[in-house]
């Protein structure tokens, strides 16, 4: 790991892809390296890592809106933002607990390079709706922008959130600009108890069709629920479904009433007030409940109302705990150790209920073996490599990462 | 005339002309197709009405097949193509080419499923904006986005340039709001992009096309969310005497925690104009007035609207006016949404759409007066304050020779200035022709390549949509930096093998 380029600035981060180029050297792009366990092993003889490059070059309260160099930690962003009372609307999960490489590492550029958005991605959007600028330098060598510090910006297309998501195989990060919100006032957490999947995707989508603002939606298994270390959940030993409620005290007091009558046929939910509710949804966010214990973790993203009968079909095949989040429009699959992952009657049961999976946790051998992201349909592959070979024409960025030929 | 060079059209084309009319007939029926010289005429111009190009041939299909056949013919033969929704591009979006068939999705409008326990509709792309929303009301749901042309643009329109308006401070923009596309490609090809999912399943796709004016492909169909509506909403009227006390009041209303679902500004001009129109009770003695709107119950609608006039009061407003009945707030929308045409009805205007930070607002506003006096013309400012888009009309006299090239050559100055500090061209209209040529004042040329090879990989010999978006000269340099060679191996491998 001696070996690690660490450009410092945008300028060395583009001499240093310029010389990689010039020798069409392969290079794995890192920050902090907490999610280097998520797609098929890189082969790159050179690693290079933005954590280099750090700090906050832009925060505007009062315009909603922060600029920071792509290997500034997460942790020193989210700091800073609550200093001023404010938020990453989109909660980016931290993955590092599930792959066991503990939490709080991950840098802001992954976030967005990842797209990682947590449970109020129901109602506040995704990660990549937030990100409205970044600075990069791409597979050739050059430097470029897109977007811009304004939230409104529709001049050229949206390179920007095209490259949200994108795992490093298309530039890298130098800077990445996103829009900000206020920390709500209060939280009150619902949590029902003894649902099964069925009801509970129901009964989140029911409060989702409520006006009151529903920002966190999830369902754990019984297991997953007993992992739970939150002081009132923890040994519960019941499958739970929680609905969060984020705003003034004054509202979140009157619309919680509205929605115990609304969901009244599920049930007396306990509720959790502030700090029990910011207990309980820091641990969501960071899956603190599917540690590494030798299982498979695959997320799924799919319609909320195939969620349970999805998870169902998947069950037939192997023992599996499921957490539902998004209202069931995303589901986390723990599933037992095998040499496929279980990939064949996942991407089966994915394939006849709409949707597509990642396997996030699985060893070397078994992410070399067997496709991690989704296999594309022909039409959408076609225009996926063109994009890659549009940013990265001799496939230099992390090569293999998202599918083994690009 | 004006100042906007348009390429000259392919005489070989406008030659066959005849030919190709007889071959859309053949391909999509007798009525989807529009060829005399009348009706060709309805199609000439878009809402950027000083641009006006007779269009080759106007195809208005009625199913995705028939666009995928129309597109491999064109294709096929080397004719450009031109989309269409309702024409209500202030940029030129939608500007015909002699040389060019208008291929319009307006007949393709239908609700195809609307489904309340997932929160989608799946429409056709040709269908209103509006109409999403009304087919949803019932159920109390609405699609978020809603540019002032609402009851006009189709929501392919909306795709193709991402658009906002005046509730996306909340809700966002039509980026935001959409969840999967079928898309045409210029080879004729159907793509299903995105589904009823909340995030895509590699890259972005979805976020490279909307917003993308028209230039990868055709959008017949779309998923898109709709949201269950608040219980209530209420707008409030708080006008000052200096645009910079307005726009320390917004940053004040920011910064405390609250998010009304709109801020909307106006100066005096367009008050007196707009309350002319629509009587909503506007202040007029006032310089800058905010429409603040807040949504919920009908308790904390009355919490927030007390809690932001604390804010306003503290800056000694010379208006304060909370809507008293729906009848008043409809109003105000009204004289808000209208504001555009409001002014029309008084003179030929030229509408801007640039975005700026917030903060720069009074230093922005003074300038924009100072560029308008130079080029001695008025100038009108409405704007979504909440996220610093700016819409200054430029008025002038479009029989007045010389008039509309100083209100182009006032608007690229002030567009200069936004990008100047730190803003940008164009915050929800799109660049259209209009705004083609000042892309090089926001972008490098590095920038710029970085997104004509987007567009290569959609549509490398530039039949959709061209001439617009990008400056001519960079995309004649991004076609020559593309191997003639490999392109005609890459085009004779056909489609499956050309990956």
């Amino acid at each position: 790991m001696d070996d690690i380029l660490r450009p410092a600035t945008e300028w060395e981060l583009k001499s240093m892809m310029t010389a990689l180029r010039e020798r069409a050297i392969p290079v794995e792009i890192l920050g902090a390296g907490s999610k280097r366990g998520v797609g098929r092993p890189v082969s790159a003889p050179v690693a290079m890592t933005t954590a280099g490059m750090r700090g906050i070059s832009l925060y505007e309260p009062s315009e909603l809106v922060m600029s920071a160099r792509a290997g500034t930690p997460l942790t020193q962003i989210e700091v800073e933002l609550a200093s001023r009372g404010q938020m990453l609307p989109f909660e980016p999960i931290d993955l590092g607990p599930a792959l066991g490489v503990g939490a709080g590492l991950q840098t802001i550029g992954a976030v967005f390079a990842a797209n990682l958005s947590g449970s109020r991605r129901i109602s506040a959007g995704a990660a990549r709706d937030h990100l409205i600028g970044v600075r990069g330098v791409n597979g050739r060598g050059e430097i470029f922008k897109s977007g811009g510090r304004v939230m409104k910006n529709v001049t050229g297309y949206d390179v920007a959130r095209g490259l949200s998501g994108s795992w490093g195989t298309l530039a890298v990060f130098s800077e990445v600009t996103f829009k900000v919100l206020p920390l709500p006032d209060d939280v009150v957490t619902l949590v029902y108890p003894d649902l099964t999947d069925d009801l509970a995707v129901e009964l989140m989508s029911l409060a989702l069709a409520q006006p009151y603002e529903v920002s966190g939606t999830v369902h754990l298994s019984q297991a997953l629920a007993g992992r739970l270390r939150h002081k009132g959940l923890a040994g519960a030993g019941r499958p739970l479904t929680a609905i969060r409620l984020e705003n003034f005290t004054r509202s979140i007091t009157y619309r919680k009433e509205k929605l115990r009558e609304v969901l009244v046929a599920y049930g007396t939910p306990a509720e959790l007030e502030l700090e029990s509710s910011l207990e309980f949804w820091s641990e969501v966010r960071k899956l603190s409940f599917l540690p590494p214990n030798g299982t498979h973790l695959w997320r799924i993203s799919t319609t909320p109302s195939e969620a349970a009968a999805l998870v169902a079909a998947a069950r037939r095949h192997m023992a599996l705990e499921a957490f539902y989040d998004w209202s069931g429009g995303l589901v986390w699959l723990e599933t037992p150790a095998s040499a496929d992952a279980g990939s064949a009657d996942i991407r089966r049961a994915v394939a006849s209920h709409g949707g597509h999976a990642t396997l996030i946790r699985a060893d070397q051998p078994v992410r070399q073996s067997v496709d991690v992201f989704q296999p594309l349909a022909p039409a959408v592959d076609r225009i996926t490599r063109g994009i890659k070979q549009a940013f990265d024409p001799l496939g230099l960025l992390n090569p293999g990462r998202m599918y083994a030929t690009m | 005339m004006s100042l906007i060079e348009l390429p000259s059209p392919d005489p070989a084309v406008l030659d066959a002309r005849e030919q190709i009319v007889r071959d859309l007939i053949g391909i999509c029926g007798d009525a989807a197709v529009i060829s005399d010289e009348d009706g060709r005429r309805t199609f000439e111009t878009d809402a950027l009405t000083a641009y006006r190009r007779m269009p080759l041939a106007v195809v208005l299909p009625t199913s995705t097949e028939d666009v995928a056949a129309v597109l491999k013919y064109a294709k096929a033969n080397g004719i450009k193509v031109v989309p269409r929704g309702a024409g209500t591009s202030l940029c030129g979006g939608a500007l015909p080419a002699e040389d060019a068939i208008v291929l319009g999705v307006s007949k393709m409008n239908r609700v195809l499923e609307l489904d309340y326990q997932n929160r989608f509709a799946r429409v056709e792309a040709g269908i209103t904006n509006l109409a999403i929303s009304a087919a949803v009301a019932e159920e109390g749901f609405f699609y978020a986005p809603d540019p002032s042309s609402q009851l006009a643009c189709t929501l392919a329109g909306n795709l193709a340039m991402n658009s906002g308006g005046a509730h996306c401070l909340k809700y966002g923009v039509t980026t935001n709001n959409v969840l999967g596309v079928k898309l045409v490609t210029m080879d004729g090809e159907v793509v299903e992009i995105g589904g009823s999912y909340l995030d895509a399943e590699a890259y972005d796709l979805l976020a490279l096309i909307v917003g993308s004016e028209g230039q990868f492909g055709i959008i017949t169909e779309a998923t898109v969310r709709i949201l269950r509506a608040a219980e209530g909403a209420r707008p409030m009227m708080i006008g000052f005497e200096t645009s910079a006390k307005a726009g320390i009041c917004v940053a004040r209303i920011i910064a405390s925690g609250i998010i009304p679902v709109a801020i909307e500004f106006m100066d005096k001009p367009a008050i007196e104009v707009c309350e002319a129109f629509a009587k909503a009770g506007y202040p007029t003695d006032v310089e800058a007035l905010l429409i603040i709107e807040v949504e919920g119950s009908e308790q904390e609608i009355v919490d927030r609207l007390a809690y932001i006039a604390s804010i306003a009061h503290e800056l000694n407003p010379q208006a304060l006016v909370v809507s008293a009945s729906d009848e008043q707030s409809a109003k105000i929308w009204k004289g808000r949404k209208s504001a555009f045409g409001a002014i029309g009805r008084l003179a030929d205007y030229y509408c801007m759409d640039g975005t700026i930070p917030l903060g720069h607002l009074p230093y922005v506003l003074e300038e924009i007066s100072a560029i308008c006096a130079r080029n001695g013309l008025r100038v009108a400012n409405i704007f979504h304050a909440g996220d610093g888009n700016l819409h200054p009309l430029i008025m002038y006299d479009a029989n007045s020779p010389g008039e509309i090239e100083k209100a182009e050559r006032a608007g690229a100055e002030v567009l200069k200035l936004c990008v100047s500090v730190g803003g940008c061209l164009t915050g929800e209209h799109g660049v259209g022709i209009e705004k083609r040529d000042l892309m090089r004042a926001q972008f490098t040329d590095e920038d710029l390549a970085v997104q004509l090879r987007i567009k290569a990989v959609f549509d490398p010999d530039w039949l959709l949509n061209p001439g617009k978006v990008f400056p001519l000269d960079a995309v004649e340099r991004a076609m020559a930096e593309t191997d003639p060679v490999a392109r005609r191996r890459e085009a004779a491998a056909g489609p499956a093998e050309a990956a």
